[in-house]
């Protein structure tokens, strides 16, 4: 039985997603332990958010882990791409807010899950509180025949990546061959989205130079609160929807202010997404909204 | 030799008031001066109208934390630090609406914080 085809039948016929984009990139033919498989990004959760752009805020999170666990099939692992929590002054607020996240997600019933910082969790206090709860704010892990690559660029307030990790991805990507397949997960945009919305990172240009030697890369990434496809060379870059408040479209009003809560479609523009890999294949998108149809 | 002095006091300037290298060329007796304060998370003020053409040097300071001052598209950044003056050049080119931001992050609020600079003809 396909239960890929499965997974695609049935969210077709439930009318609560559709496939939107597939990447630029092809996986390669015949590599090493490449089996389909699929995984859920999810971003932007901004947990502890309080605000007219979310009157739900408390209930968004919760209803997004049982949407998820309500997947007709689960996907091999779940990754949040940063933004976990929101920002606060205080370091000890900070750290409930985390657990309070960590306790919530612990209720998704897939237990590879992977996380990393977003600035409101990093940038205040350059990682710590996050590195406590959740580990390493960079790292790279394998799956099935892809390489993932994490990136970090928040923990440094200026939404910088650093000369330092900059040189640990160096000799990351000399370990893959040309051909290897690679994701990458960032919370902000690598390229030049929309400056005067701070939805770049400063020294990105460095890590796409780096990233272009290899022909089979696509980058995930949070941080604008909604989906958004870009393409730098052979490089697709996807931004994920968030889920506390949508955000305007790059530069559609003067200030990046929350789209309005509309009680009439309440969580619209509010979302997360599956990501399906394919031996022979592209990287296919699905968009879920938080609110399982029934 | 004015024009000497002039040069050797914009120059004293530029050390004194840490000016970001590479933004400020030297400053000459005319331009104007605009000081924007900053702290979180506004601008004041945060709207400015400008003339093209005509250069002008920007004079931030903090009153809280350190903050950033960025102008994309006129490739223009400082990192402004509480209690010091930095000062940046900028040159207004063309005509129209050009955005600034704290790009430092600064906490819940700093997403809001930005003003535009309005150049006119």
């Amino acid at each position: 039985m396909d239960h890929r085809v499965d997974r695609r039948q049935f969210l077709r016929m439930a009318g609560v997603g559709g496939v939107v984009f597939a990447s630029g990139l092809a996986r390669s033919v015949g590599a090493a332990g490449a089996d389909d498989f699929y995984f859920v990004q999810l971003s932007d959760v901004h947990w502890g958010f309080e605000g007219p752009p979310n009157p739900d805020a408390k209930v968004t999170l919760p209803k997004t882990v049982a949407t998820v666990n309500a997947l007709p099939e689960a996907p091999d692992f779940i990754m949040f791409t940063g933004d976990l929590t929101h920002t606060t002054d205080d370091p000890g607020e900070r750290r409930e807010r985390m657990a309070q996240f960590k306790a919530i997600v612990a209720g998704l019933k897939v237990k590879d899950i992977r996380f990393m910082p977003g600035e409101h969790d990093a940038s205040l206090d350059r990682g710590k509180a996050f590195k406590e709860h959740f580990g390493s704010t960079h790292y790279t892990f394998d799956h099935k025949g892809v390489h993932f690559i994490v990136l970090d660029n928040v923990s440094d307030p200026t939404g910088s990546i650093g000369d330092e990790q900059l040189a640990w991805l160096a000799a990351d990507l000399a370990q893959q061959a040309p051909d290897a397949n690679i994701v990458v997960f960032t919370h902000r945009p690598l390229f030049d989205l929309a400056p005067e919305w701070d939805w770049a990172t400063p020294d990105g240009a460095k890590a796409i130079d780096l990233l272009m030697p290899h022909a089979n890369v696509t980058v995930f990434y949070g941080h604008i609160h909604q989906e958004h496809h870009f393409m730098t060379g052979h490089i697709a870059h996807h931004a994920a929807k968030g889920l506390m408040f949508p955000l305007p479209v790059a530069k559609s009003q003067p200030k990046r202010t929350p789209l309005p809560w509309d009680p009439a479609q309440p969580y619209r523009g509010l979302g997360f997404r599956s990501v399906e890999a394919e031996a022979r294949a592209k990287f296919e998108i699905t968009e879920y909204p938080v609110v399982k149809v029934t | 030799m004015s024009t000497r002095r002039g040069f050797l006091c914009a120059a004293a300037g530029c050390l004194t008031l840490g000016l970001t290298a590479g933004v400020y060329a030297v400053a000459q007796p005319a331009e104007k001066v605009i000081r924007i304060s900053a702290k979180r998370f506004v601008y004041t003020p945060n709207e400015i109208r400008l003339k093209k053409g005509v250069p002008v040097i920007i004079e931030l300071t903090s009153e809280d934390i350190v903050m950033g001052f960025k102008v994309p598209a006129a490739n223009v950044r400082a990192d402004v630090m509480p209690g010091k003056k930095v000062r940046v050049r900028l040159v207004p080119v063309n005509a129209g609406r050009l955005d600034f931001l704290c790009d430092i992050f600064c906490g819940s609020g700093h997403e809001e914080m930005n003003g535009a600079f309005i150049v006119e003809d």
